[in-house]
């Protein structure tokens, strides 16, 4: 049953129809923005007339810049933070077999069930009584926390199939926990590290309901916030507001295309189970 | 090694003198595998009690109060901000909005994943391009994608253009201005951008699916839907675990595209646990209502959670 047969050729074709189907979106996405705002021609054909004008103004008036290098910064050091603690309390949690060991993961694991509204309003509060609202480092300490039971989880999972044998090998010539982290485990998860890293970028920067709480009022903005009060602003410029929307998932999506295989296969490695 | 084995290592140890080095390094492995230093979790501990676990009973605490955010006195109220939610139709309307589409999402975008990836992992030439453009969506960030359906949806927008050039102009809706629908709008949009996320999930379970198995099963006569039931799906328990739990708490606390495209209007058709208590608690100030909200949608993600690891639990869902 290796052979291309008829059936094959008919799976094909339904499939490359529902492919072209899911893509449109992104089709009419990309083509609006590249339209003047008085081309009255249908969503669906293609520009004729293309203008970089939207772009231009959608950059300067959305104040782009600044919300890509906010967005940058935090989603830069959030997941450096989440990758560096999750890792490290893995280790622990999927080698020691004491009780402590259980119990600790539980409550890491019970993180996964709170929804997160829960918490929100009062870590709100917490954040604006130590003065933090509009910093971005709040920001960064909250995905932090946020974070950490999923990633744990992760790398627990992962650690745990790691055989001893090297750091057996490791602890004969003399190296304490620390470097055995650091030169056996951390190398050996790489896999894992790379479906922690995907998953909380794009978490990181696609979140909308957080910063848009932390970081209201203030002049530092992430993406997806700019992106809201810029739509707000120029609500029915459809051309003006998808050159914002292209400009600021462009890097996500050439990130992604220029990653693609890696980029699926981090993402389903660590999570089908 | 038994208990016996380990008993008797220790009397021979202790009985006769070992070489002084070797001892020790046994002594010295064994100490050290196994006992990862405790304080490796301190850093994760610390963020994950300060952002998730603090506030979190802080919130079940605040929600039995009348605390408005601001003041610094509180007062215990018992149970009045949940007898309020009860007897207000937009508080109930908001649960029941947010388990419809958790349970929506849950279903279709599995199902739907589920197939496309069944589609993709076959003899097709167009599979590796196919998965990169079904995955897309769900890169792109979800107030992007709002935007985007909000437009298509529009009354004239594309969505009703294709409908009416394919002389379905009987289906044109205002999709996201109609209260009936404006909820499956939003659903529908959530689907079109994650049903590719579960797809590679669902892939990545299926490349453990055994070749000769599916064969001899083929050869046996066995149909289609057999040879899914029986051989496919037991491989694909984790991925589905991982899915379900995926998109329910996606599904739970959906914000963004419902805020982007309706804002929880119209009226208070679309609005969700999470638009209601960003409402009360930043725009009306009310946060004890809000928290009182978030701890009714808690309970309802603890037993959605363990319904569904009692039902995989039983088929063998984690592995």
């Amino acid at each position: 049953m290796n052979r291309y047969t008829w059936r094959t050729f008919i799976l094909e074709a339904v499939m490359v129809l529902v492919g072209v189907l899911f893509f449109l979106p992104v089709y009419i996405l990309v083509n609006l923005a590249l339209k003047t705002p008085d081309d009255q021609s249908s969503p669906l054909s293609p520009v004729t007339n293309i203008t970089f004008q939207n772009f231009s103004d959608a950059w300067s008036q959305a104040n782009l810049g600044q919300a890509l290098l906010t967005s940058a910064f935090v989603t830069v050091f959030s997941v450096l933070i989440i990758v560096a603690i999750s890792a490290l309390a893995a280790y622990p949690l999927a080698r020691v077999t004491k009780r402590w060991s259980k119990w600790l993961f539980f409550v890491f694991m019970l993180g996964l069930l709170l929804p997160f509204q829960l918490a929100l309003i009062p870590l709100y509060t917490t954040i604006r009584d130590l003065g933090l609202l509009g910093n971005p480092i709040s920001l960064v300490l909250y995905y932090a926390g946020l974070q950490v039971p999923f990633s744990v989880f992760l790398y627990t999972g992962f650690i745990r199939a790691v055989p001893l044998d090297y750091e057996e090998a490791a602890a004969i010539d003399g190296a304490g926990p620390l470097r055995s982290f650091f030169s056996v485990i951390f190398p050996l998860v790489r896999p894992i590290t790379g479906t922690v890293i995907i998953l909380n970028v794009l978490h990181v920067w696609n979140d909308f309901l957080t910063p848009l709480l932390y970081l209201s009022g203030s002049n530092q903005q992430t993406v997806p916030v700019a992106l809201f009060s810029f739509v707000s602003q120029y609500v029915s410029q459809w051309n003006l507001v998808f050159a914002g929307l292209v400009i600021t998932i462009a890097p996500i999506l050439i990130a992604y295309f220029a990653m693609q295989n890696t980029i699926i296969k981090g993402f389903a490695s660590g999570l089908k189970g | 090694m038994s208990t016996a084995d380990s008993q008797s290592l220790a009397v021979a140890e202790a009985a006769a003198p070992v070489p002084p080095v070797s001892r020790s390094t046994r002594k010295f492995t064994a100490r050290r595998i196994g006992t990862v230093p405790w304080w490796f979790v301190v850093p994760a501990l610390v963020f994950f009690l300060f952002v998730v676990l603090w506030p979190s009973v802080q919130g079940a605490a605040y929600a039995f109060t009348n605390w408005d955010g601001l003041s610094a006195t509180k007062d215990f109220v018992g149970l009045a901000q949940f007898e309020r939610l009860l007897k207000d139709p937009g508080g109930v309307g908001a649960v029941v909005h947010t388990l419809l589409i958790a349970v929506a999402i849950t279903v279709v975008q599995n199902l739907i994943g589920l197939l496309l990836a069944l589609g993709v992992h076959s003899k097709i030439k167009s599979r590796n391009i196919l998965r990169v453009a079904l995955f897309t969506p769900a890169v792109i960030t979800p107030v992007a994608t709002g935007y985007l359906w909000k437009y298509l949806m529009t009354p004239d927008g594309a969505i009703n253009q294709l409908l009416g050039f394919f002389g379905l102009g009987a289906l044109q809706h205002d999709w996201l201005g109609d209260a009936d629908i404006a909820l499956w709008s939003i659903v529908a949009t959530v689907v079109w951008q994650f049903a590719g996320y579960s797809m590679v999930i669902f892939l990545a379970g299926l490349q453990g699916v055994p070749e000769d198995v599916l064969e001899a099963s083929r050869i046996d006569g066995a149909g289609p839907f057999r040879r899914f039931w029986y051989v496919v799906r037991p491989e694909l328990a984790p991925a589905i675990t991982i899915n379900l739990m995926l998109s329910i708490i996606g599904g739970l606390k959906l914000f963004d595209q419902v805020w982007v495209m309706t804002s929880g209007g119209p009226g208070t058709s679309t609005d969700t646990m999470s638009t209601l208590i960003y409402k009360n608690a930043f725009q009306f100030g009310d946060f004890s209502y809000g928290i009182a909200m978030a701890l009714v949608l808690t309970a309802f993600v603890a037993i959605l959670s363990t319904a569904q690891y009692k039902l995989l639990g039983k088929q063998g869902g984690t592995k």
